[in-house]
């Protein structure tokens, strides 16, 4: 190995060193031979081997069993050093999967994009961040010609790269739905023949549909299955959960949803959100969804966007920095 | 080319005796106690491949030159059941011997050629080539 060549010296050096002295720098000089081994893949039996040859110059009194053992230990080291390359290759391999994963993320991000409208009356904030690189969540607003605002979240059973997959279908079938049919259970039920038709027996989708109407604050919302959303009550300082009842996508193509409505006053708040936010795990405790609300209540005086965010820290902090569902979370604020 | 020695493998024993003759042949041609060491695990690799997975088979050995160079070559031959599938049993990771030998990407790696030719119901031929560096 010509590697090997330049550092042969040097290790000869600081084994007589250490042999004559046992000094600790000796020591601290094997560390950084045996740092430059790893950088240049040297297997270990090359090392043995090493070790061997310098011992045999700086004794040529050498015993033959001293020799013979060498080359015991050296033989014992074959394997490790084949495996240590099948490691080098499964590391390669793993990062050019990782950078491949990575442009998926980004396609992803680029297909299923979205703005948050800048609405008259509504103070929108929205946060969502996958567990891993791909994003199982999706949120979507759809601004009307009629003026009217849409919000959708979804959650798709499962997480990665299926899941990711998943959700572009979702995208690009609400896209396709014609405008005038747009009330929150139509579009349930139209995205649920798609996913029935479309989607593996294994793979579910849970979505909240939410219609916000402008003019007189009315909000209409349907869901399949979905996470319940909250709806805040400005005057009296309460939360409460917004029931609704409905199948997940994709079980039964001849499902029926519900539709409900609720009236937004100044300071109300709609809260939508996924099954990551309430999900959130401390150590190996589920968090009560009361704590979900304090942590939201908390933060009520902020503008939507650091609503979210402030929202988002403090369970990212409280999970160790290590999310374990995609979290997603939209308040939707009347001003 | 040089003589050709074979060893066939039958039981576990013939898998050390296969290890030997290859190290004497290794030995022989020049190759250093590093590499003597690798051509005795890769001959161990076949050889323990023959003694699992086939009925009867033999490992042979070749002292081989070419231009300044000198090596040799290590065939093993077998008619046992063959392999389904080349690529997978190539594949890193992947091991029907529960895992912890080397398996054929490690014969491959501890060698400078490689090539295997196999057939269902026929058997399995391999040949490896390492050279003197």
């Amino acid at each position: 190995m010509d590697t090997l060549k330049p550092d042969a010296a040097n290790y000869q050096r600081l084994l007589k060193h250490y042999i004559a002295a046992q000094d600790e720098q000796s020591l601290y000089g094997a560390e950084q031979i045996s740092k430059q081994f790893i950088q240049n893949n040297v297997p270990p039996e090359d090392i043995v081997n090493l070790h061997n040859q310098a011992m045999a110059s700086l004794y040529s009194d050498m015993p033959a069993y001293f020799r013979h053992s060498m080359n015991f230990l050296l033989e014992t080291m074959i394997s490790y050093g084949v495996m240590l390359q099948e490691y080098h290759t499964l590391r390669e391999e793993q990062s050019e999967l990782k950078s491949e994963i990575a442009v998926a993320a980004n396609m992803q991000d680029t297909l299923l994009k979205t703005t948050t409208p800048d609405m008259e009356g509504m103070d929108i904030g929205v946060i969502s961040v996958p567990a891993h690189q791909m994003n199982g969540d999706y949120y979507h607003f759809v601004t009307g010609s009629d003026g009217l605002l849409g919000v959708a979240v979804a959650d798709v059973i499962g997480k990665g790269i299926p899941a990711a997959l998943c959700m572009s279908m979702i995208k690009y079938s609400m896209d396709s739905l014609p405008e005038k049919i747009m009330r929150p259970q139509t579009i349930l039920e139209n995205l649920n023949r798609v996913v029935e038709r479309n989607v593996d027996d294994s793979m579910f989708i849970t979505m909240f549909y939410a219609q916000f109407i402008p003019s007189g604050g009315t909000v209409r919302y349907s869901s399949a299955g979905h996470e319940p959303g909250f709806y805040f009550n400005a005057q009296q300082n309460t939360f409460e959960e917004l029931e609704a009842k409905g199948l997940v996508l994709g079980v039964d193509p001849d499902t029926n949803y519900q539709q409900y409505e609720r009236v937004l006053h100044q300071g109300d708040m709609l809260i939508l959100l996924t099954d990551g936010v309430t999900e959130c795990r401390q150590g190996d405790r589920f968090i009560e969804s009361q704590e979900v609300l304090d942590v939201i209540g908390r933060f009520s005086h902020l503008p939507a966007q650091e609503m979210v965010d402030n929202v988002y820290k403090h369970f990212e902090w409280l999970q160790d920095f290590h999310l374990r569902d995609d979290f997603t979370l939209i308040v939707l604020k009347k001003v | 080319m040089g003589l050709l020695s074979c060893v066939t493998i039958n039981n576990e024993w013939d898998i050390v005796k296969a290890r030997q003759l290859g190290r004497e042949c290794a030995r022989d041609v020049g190759f250093s106690t590093v590499d003597q060491a690798r051509i005795a695990t890769a001959v161990s690799e076949l050889a323990r491949n023959i003694y699992l997975y086939t009925d009867s088979g033999q490992l042979c050995f070749e002292q081989i030159s070419h231009t300044e160079q000198k090596g040799m070559t290590l065939v093993s031959l077998d008619d046992g059941p063959g392999m389904d599938d080349i690529s997978q049993m190539m594949e890193d990771g992947y091991s029907t011997s529960g895992g912890l030998g080397t398996g054929l990407p490690g014969v491959k790696r501890l060698v400078d050629q490689f090539d295997i030719q196999s057939e269902k119901g026929k058997g399995t031929e391999i040949r490896a080539v390492k050279w003197t560096r």
